[in-house]
C-alpha cells in the first residue's frame, strides 16, 4: 500500500521527528510513503483569522500538490479536520476546485486514525517497550474528525509497560488556537495554565499529545514552568518501541541495535511482573 | 470582580476578560458550576437512545420552521385571537417596551410579577417598567437575586452563576433584613416567604417563551421553581414577550424539544415544571388572566432570516455551548457585556447589534468546538465565527499587521522555495532571540505568546530536508531483510 504524507507546516518546521517516526511506523507496517515536495500550509491560520481569500489560495494549491496522491495521511488531527470540513467550503465558488476538494477530503486521514480504522492493524504481534506513566491530550481537533479517546487508547494497551492515567477536563480546549494565542493572550494563557495543571495532577511523565498545535503551546508552556514531562506523538513512541522491542523478524532489519538515549525494555522485579506497569512494589 | 455587567457605556472586552482571568475566585466558581452541568448533560443524553438522531431532528423541525415562518406565524397569530388573546408586534427593544407599558396601564397594574425571560433581559425592559412607577419583582430565584443586587445575569439558564452562597447571605441580610446564613434551603425560604406575597398582590405577570405552537396558539414556558406558573395563572393581566424565532409546528413536535432542553441545562430529565398557555381564562376555567397579550419582537431577528447566519435562529437557549466553553469557564459572563455570552453569543450578539461594537466576540475563540458538540440544535458556531471574522476583514477591522502578514503569508506560502526561505529567516531570528534553544522573549505579536509561554527554536532542518536520508534509513531496512 501507498500513502502521501501531508506532513503540515508546524509539524515540518517545528517536530520534524515526529514525521519521520510516521513514516518509519508504516514503513514498518508495509505502507509506503510518498512525500509531496511541494506541499506548504492547509491555509488554516487565515481561514481561522477570518482572511478567506488567502485562504482559498492557498487551499486551492494544497488540493493541487495533492492531486496525483493516493491515500493522504497527515500527523495533525487539526489540519487534517481543516481539509475534510473546511476545504469543500472554502472551494463552493469553483464547482470544479469543490469536487477536487471533496475527493482529497475523502481520502485525508490523520496518523492514529489511519491505524486504527483504514489499515486496522493489529499491533498484537510486535513487541512494544514504553515504560512511562503517560497521560494524553485529546485534541480538539481529533475529536472534531471523529476519533474517540477509545481510539486512541486502544493503541495504547499495545504498549508494554505503558501505565495510563487520564487527564481530568480531558477534552477541555489547550487554548491554542492559532492566532487566538496571539490575539487574547490572557484567555489563551489561563487556558493553557488549567490545562498544565491537569497534566501535573496525573502524575505522568509522558504526555501523548497527535497534534502539532497544541504540542507547542504545551510544550512552551511547560517549559516556561520549568516541568519536566516529555511530550510525545503516538507515531513517535511506536516508532521507539518497535527499534527498542523484540521485533527483529518483524522489522526485517537484522541486529538493529536500539537507538541511543531512547527507554528500553523495562526492568522486572524479581516476580518477573513488569514494574512500570504498576501493581508490585 | 467585575460585576457590574454590561449596558454602561462602550464594551472592552479585552479589559474585562484580563481582569477575570486573573480573578481566581470567579474561575473556581465557573469551572465547578460549568462542569457540573456539562458532565450533567453528558451523562443524561444517552436516555434518548440516539441523542444525535434526536438533536438532528430538533434541528430540522427549526429549519423548516424557520424556512416556512410567515406561513407559521400567521398560523400561530390567528391562534391566539380566536382564543380571545390579543397580540402585538414589536419591531425593536424600545417598541416592545412601550406596548409592554401601555398594555401596564391599561390594565391599571401597580404590582408586576416576571418569570425569568432572556428577551426581556435583551430589551432591558424592567428599567422602563419602573421609570413609569410600576414595581417590578423577578420571580426567578436566580433573577430576584440578581435585581435585588442589581446585576446583570452571568449566565443564560442560570443567571446567579458568578455567585455562591455565602454571596447571597450576605447580600439578603443586607437587603431583606434577615440574620446571615448561607444554608440554600434557608435562604430560599426566605425567598419564597417574599415573592408569594408578591404573586398573591401582583395584577400583571411577564412572562417569556422557551417555546410557542403554532397550531394551537400555545406558548410554552418551563421552569424549575415554578414561579413562571405562578406570574401566569394568578395576575388578572399576562403579557407573553417572545422572540419571533420561537415557533415550532405543531404540539407533536414540542416533546423533543422539551426532551432536549431539560437535558442539556442542567442535566435533568426534564425541567420540573412545563406551562402551557392557550389564551386567557375560558368560562369553566379554574384560574388563568383575564387578558392574555403576546408581544411578538422582531429585533433584528427578520435580518438574521435568510442569511448564512440562519442557523441561530434555531437555538433554545438552553446553555449547554456556555457551560461546555473553555472560555466561558476562564471568564465567566460579565465579561461579554452582552445579554448573551458565551459561544452563541459570539454569534448572535453581534448579529442582534454591531459586529463593530461586538468584534471582539466572534474573535475571542479557539474554534476548539466543544459547542457545537453540546449544542441539542446542532448550530455550527466555529462556522458562524469564521464567518464573522471574515465580515471583519471586508469591514477593514483586523489590526494592519495581520493585514499585512496574511498577504506575506500567503505569498510564502505559494511556492515551496519562499516557505523554506521565510521558514530560514524566521529561524535565524528565533535563534537570536533565544537562548538554550528556547525563545522567552519575542517582539510585537510574538510577546503575546511568551508573555505565557516559551517558543521552541525550530530544528536547524525541516522534515522536507531530512526526507531523502530518510529514504536511505528505510532501504537499509529493507536491504537487511533482503540479505
Amino acid at each position: 500500500m501507498r500513502v502521501s504524507l501531508f506532513v503540515t507546516c508546524l509539524t515540518d518546521l517545528y517536530f520534524p521527528e515526529v514525521a519521520e517516526s510516521v513514516v518509519r511506523v508504516l514503513h514498518r507496517l508495509g505502507v509506503k510513503c510518498d512525500f509531496p515536495a511541494d506541499q506548504t500550509c492547509c491555509g488554516q491560520p487565515a481561514l481561522n483569522s477570518g482572511f478567506i481569500d488567502e485562504a482559498r489560495a492557498v487551499a486551492a494549491r494544497m488540493i493541487r500538490v495533492f492531486e496525483g496522491a493516493g491515500t493522504v495521511v497527515t500527523p495533525s488531527g487539526s489540519c487534517c479536520s481543516i481539509v475534510r470540513e473546511y476545504f469543500p467550503h472554502l472551494t463552493e465558488h469553483d464547482p470544479d476546485l469543490h469536487a477536487r476538494a471533496l475527493a482529497l477530503a475523502e481520502r485525508t486521514f490523520e496518523f492514529t486514525e489511519f491505524l486504527t480504522k483504514r489499515l486496522k492493524v493489529d499491533l498484537s504481534a510486535w513487541d512494544l517497550p514504553y515504560p512511562a506513566t503517560a497521560t494524553f491530550h485529546y485534541s480538539c481537533h481529533n475529536r472534531g474528525i471523529g476519533m474517540t479517546v477509545e481510539d486512541i487508547t486502544s493503541v495504547l494497551r499495545y504498549f508494554r509497560g505503558l501505565e495510563y492515567r487520564p487527564l481530568v477536563k480531558l477534552d477541555q480546549c489547550c487554548g491554542f488556537g492559532g492566532t487566538f494565542a496571539v490575539k487574547y493572550g490572557d484567555i489563551s494563557g489561563s487556558m493553557l495554565a488549567d490545562k498544565i495543571e491537569c497534566i501535573k495532577a496525573t502524575g505522568a511523565d509522558l504526555l501523548i499529545c497527535n497534534d502539532g498545535g497544541c504540542t507547542l503551546n504545551i510544550v512552551g508552556g511547560l517549559h516556561r514552568q520549568g516541568i519536566d514531562i516529555r511530550v510525545r506523538h503516538i507515531a513517535e513512541m511506536l516508532d521507539e518501541a518497535m527499534r527498542n522491542g523484540d521485533n527483529a523478524r518483524l522489522m526485517r532489519g537484522r541486529g538493529q541495535a536500539p537507538v541511543e538515549g531512547l527507554p528500553r525494555r523495562p526492568a522486572a522485579c524479581a516476580c518477573g511482573h513488569d514494574r512500570t506497569a504498576g501493581g508490585c512494589s | 470582580m467585575s460585576t457590574a455587567g454590561h449596558g454602561a457605556g462602550v464594551p472592552d472586552f479585552k479589559r474585562q476578560a484580563a481582569a477575570a482571568v486573573a480573578d481566581r475566585r470567579l474561575q473556581e466558581i465557573f469551572d465547578r458550576a460549568t462542569r457540573q452541568k456539562d458532565d450533567g448533560r453528558r451523562a443524561i443524553l444517552p436516555e434518548l437512545g440516539d441523542p444525535l438522531a434526536v438533536r438532528n431532528l430538533a434541528a430540522q423541525i427549526k429549519d423548516h420552521t424557520l424556512e416556512n415562518l410567515d406561513r407559521y406565524l400567521e398560523q400561530f397569530i390567528d391562534q391566539i385571537r380566536r382564543r380571545g388573546g390579543q397580540v402585538h408586534f414589536a419591531a425593536d427593544g424600545p417598541q416592545a417596551r412601550s406596548v409592554i407599558v401601555e398594555i401596564a396601564r391599561g390594565a391599571g397594574a401597580r404590582l408586576i410579577v416576571k418569570s425569568k425571560s432572556m428577551v426581556s433581559e435583551e430589551i432591558e425592559l424592567n428599567h422602563d417598567l419602573e421609570a413609569a412607577g410600576f414595581e417590578v419583582v423577578e420571580t426567578d430565584l436566580g433573577e430576584y437575586i440578581l435585581q435585588l443586587a442589581g446585576e446583570k445575569p452571568s449566565h443564560i439558564v442560570t443567571p446567579v452563576a458568578h455567585k455562591n452562597r455565602q454571596d447571597v447571605g450576605r447580600l439578603f441580610a443586607d437587603k431583606l433584613g434577615i440574620p446571615y446564613t448561607t444554608d440554600p434551603p434557608e435562604l430560599t425560604m426566605v425567598a419564597r416567604r417574599v415573592l408569594r406575597e408578591k404573586f398573591r398582590t401582583a395584577d400583571l405577570g411577564i412572562i417569556g417563551a422557551n417555546f410557542a405552537v403554532a397550531e394551537t396558539g400555545t406558548v410554552c414556558i418551563v421552569t424549575n421553581e415554578g414561579n413562571g406558573r405562578y406570574c401566569s395563572s394568578r395576575p388578572r393581566v399576562l403579557v407573553c414577550l417572545m422572540g419571533l424565532e420561537k415557533l415550532v409546528p405543531r404540539m407533536a413536535d414540542l416533546p423533543v424539544f422539551l426532551k432536549l432542553l431539560g437535558k442539556s441545562a442542567t442535566g435533568q430529565r426534564i425541567t420540573c415544571y412545563t406551562s402551557l398557555i392557550t389564551g386567557p381564562k375560558r368560562p369553566g376555567d379554574f384560574d388563568g388572566p383575564e387578558e392574555f397579550h403576546l408581544v411578538l419582537m422582531d429585533n433584528r431577528r427578520s435580518a438574521v432570516l435568510g442569511s448564512d447566519y440562519m442557523q441561530t435562529l434555531r437555538c433554545i437557549r438552553c446553555g449547554a455551548c456556555l457551560n461546555a466553553c473553555p472560555v466561558y469557564r476562564k471568564i465567566g459572563g460579565h465579561a461579554y457585556e452582552a445579554t448573551y455570552p458565551g459561544p452563541i453569543g459570539k454569534v448572535i450578539t453581534p448579529l442582534l447589534n454591531s459586529l463593530e461594537v461586538y468584534e471582539h466576540l466572534p474573535q475571542a475563540s479557539s474554534l476548539c468546538g466543544a459547542c457545537l458538540d453540546a449544542c441539542p440544535v446542532r448550530i455550527d458556531i466555529p462556522t458562524h465565527l469564521i464567518r464573522l471574522r471574515e465580515e471583519l476583514v471586508r469591514r477593514g477591522r483586523s489590526p494592519l499587521a495581520f493585514r499585512l502578514g496574511f498577504k506575506g503569508w500567503r505569498l510564502g506560502m505559494s511556492s515551496r522555495w519562499l516557505y523554506r526561505w521565510g521558514a530560514m529567516k524566521a529561524r535565524w531570528f528565533m535563534w537570536l532571540v533565544s537562548r538554550n534553544g528556547w525563545c522567552r522573549w519575542m517582539p510585537s505579536t510574538g510577546g503575546v505568546w511568551t508573555r505565557h509561554r516559551d517558543l521552541p527554536v525550530m530544528p536547524a532542518r525541516p522534515f522536507r530536508a531530512r526526507w531523502a536520508a530518510l529514504q536511505k534509513e528505510l532501504e537499509s531496512e529493507d536491504g537487511g531483510d533482503a540479505r
